[in-house]
């Protein structure tokens, strides 16, 4: 439920302020057409307190009955009624107090159409301003649940993209765990330890954690060392780490799919021995990674734009720094390179 | 029977094929005669040793399982071993050809095995594969690249190097910058695999690249010719026009 535009203190004092504003005003004009002082006060309290409460009732009524956009005439004409009714128990309270003053009959009925007219502007204005308060409230609560609605898709999202790759992966990896039980126990068991340590690594890290480059770098190593023992010789890694940038961070699981489509194209894709390179390095406020691979440019996969493992890293970062600059990839003759840059939020 | 069984093993992996051999050397009447780390080298030992059956893994460089099947004349007993690929999966469950599902254990291959035994003795040959293999699209490279051979070289066309394909007979021709090459298969087959976003049956004996085409003028009563980027011309019949057409929203 929106709350009333009274609960907030400064419209709260406002709204008294102007109260307070009107009083005296009602009292001085009064008091200016001759009436004693004395006599205008009581006039100006007792009529703008009878004011006051038609106007707090319009306000919680508008609360839990918003017009509908067609509906203002009704309001007007509401407004109108209230105004009329208001007047008329305001002339017969003051006759009440201040009979006892000769000349005041004449005036209160000299004076009622002006009385009727300010009562009905200041519900007018009341009115307004609880109609705008409210549709400013519902716009706000509606945003509010649009954002939530927004960032559950995201995660989703995000989610959805992290599981294209694995079901390949871990099935020809449990293959090749079946193939070393028999002949190689030992190593079986190893790669049963590096499968499992990966798979937690991909299951514990939540999207928007940061890791060090070091954490993720180790977490890669795990995922390349189980490519070679299924690809036997075929894979040859070459990492290179500038000094100081282990602790540079990175959204978790960033890299992973830029190296897994390295290895789809250079290793899945290519015959022959496979050399994957990765750089890091520092430049200004980036941490900049580089992730080079052979591939063939006559087999049609690779020049079909930057496949699924990047075009979700692109996603990635879009969703992380709004931004479409952060990863760029290039081939140079049977070279294809990735460069990935990542902004250093903490410095 | 006693005669022994000729297998070859093709898997780009070491230990996936390590297991295959495993697995096989409970049985005496088989002689693995090569193991095959790819799509090319299995073509060339096929040829050369003319094996009677052939474990075949699909995800392999350059070319795929179903891709180097194709460029055999008369394939062999076959038994697809592959670890995930939905499109595969289909694809089998339609046919009877039988297939493993990586990790997959000695129980569940001497099925297998069976199987293939039993259709040898048959000597049906294999018409399960052919049946497979002119079924619609089966991977989704097979939507962007056409593999052919070219005398003994094999060539991989990136499907947006095609300018149209033309019906010969019993075979398709299939015209690029580079030339046109020769491939048995059905223009019915192609129009299926091809992406059809892309690829038009303008005609009854042609498929036509949408991307290749700069213009298309009216030629003769009811028929249109389509002008391609390099020149050519291609005929379009009345109802390719209307395909065409609807492909391009007009």
């Amino acid at each position: 439920m929106s709350t009333t535009p009274l609960s907030v203190m400064r419209f709260r004092l406002i709204f008294s302020a102007c109260w307070l504003i009107l009083i005296v005003d009602h009292c001085l004009v009064l008091y200016m057409f001759g009436l004693p002082f004395r006599e205008s006060a009581i006039d100006s309290i007792i009529s703008n307190i009878l004011l006051l409460i038609p106007c707090l009732l319009i306000m919680n009524t508008i609360r839990y009955y918003m017009p509908q956009r067609d509906r203002y005439f009704n309001i007007f004409a509401c407004c109108v009624a209230l105004a009329l009714i208001t007047t008329e128990l305001n002339r017969f309270v003051l006759k009440l107090f201040l009979d006892y003053y000769s000349s005041f009959t004449t005036l209160l009925y000299r004076s009622l159409p002006i009385r009727f007219s300010i009562i009905f502007l200041t519900m007018g204005c009341i009115t307004m301003i609880s109609v705008l308060w409210y549709n400013w409230e519902e716009q706000k609560q509606n945003d509010a649940r649009k954002t939530d609605a927004e960032k559950l898709a995201k995660e989703a999202e995000l989610f959805k993209l992290r599981q294209q790759l694995q079901p390949h992966f871990l099935f020809n990896s449990l293959n090749s765990i079946n193939a070393l039980i028999g002949s190689h126990p030992t190593e079986a068991r190893k790669m049963v330890q590096q499968l499992s340590d990966f798979l937690r690594g991909t299951l514990k890290k939540e999207e928007d954690q940061w890791v060090s480059l070091e954490e993720e770098m180790q977490y890669l190593q795990l995922y390349l060392d189980i490519e070679k023992l299924r690809f036997g010789n075929r894979l040859i890694t070459d990492i290179r780490s500038e000094e100081m940038t282990g602790n540079l961070q990175l959204p978790a699981l960033l890299l992973q799919p830029i190296v897994e489509n390295a290895i789809k194209f250079g290793l899945y894709d290519t015959i022959g021995e496979t050399v994957i390179r990765i750089n890091t390095s520092r430049e200004g406020n980036d941490l900049v990674v580089e992730v080079s691979n052979p591939f063939d440019p006559h087999t049609s996969s690779a020049q079909h734009g930057t496949g699924f493992g990047l075009s979700s890293v692109q996603r990635r970062l879009y969703l992380l720094f709004a931004r479409n600059d952060l990863l760029k990839t290039g081939a140079e003759e049977n070279i294809f390179t990735t460069r990935l840059k990542i902004p250093q939020l903490v410095a | 029977m006693t005669t022994i069984i000729k297998v070859i093993i093709i898997d780009d992996e070491p230990l996936a094929r390590s297991i295959v051999k495993e697995y096989l050397s409970a049985h005496s009447f088989i002689e693995i005669v090569q193991e095959c780390n790819d799509g090319f080298e299995g073509i060339k030992a096929i040829q050369l040793h003319q094996p009677d059956l052939i474990f075949l893994d699909i995800q392999m460089p350059k070319i795929n399982g179903f891709e180097m099947l194709e460029l055999i004349e008369q394939p062999p007993c076959i038994i697809f071993t592959t670890a995930f690929d939905e499109y595969a999966i289909k694809a089998f469950e339609a046919h009877a050809v039988d297939y493993l599902l990586k990790p997959f254990g000695q129980e569940r291959f001497n099925k297998a095995l069976h199987k293939c035994m039993e259709q040898l003795q048959k000597g049906t040959g294999n018409p399960a594969t052919r049946d497979l293999l002119s079924s619609g699209p089966i991977s989704p490279a097979q939507s962007q690249r056409i593999v052919v051979k070219n005398g003994s070289k094999i060539k991989i066309i990136p499907s947006q190097d095609i300018w149209y394909i033309e019906a010969a007979d019993d075979f398709v021709k299939i015209f690029t910058p580079e030339g046109s090459f020769l491939k048995s298969k059905t223009m019915a087959h192609l129009e299926k695999t091809l992406d059809p976003q892309q690829f038009v049956r303008c005609h009854r004996s042609y498929i036509i690249n949408l991307q290749q085409i700069t213009r298309i003028d009216p030629y003769e009563k009811d028929s249109h010719v389509a002008i391609l980027r390099s020149g050519v011309k291609v005929p379009v019949s009345r109802n390719g026009y209307g395909k065409m057409k609807g492909v391009l929203g007009l």
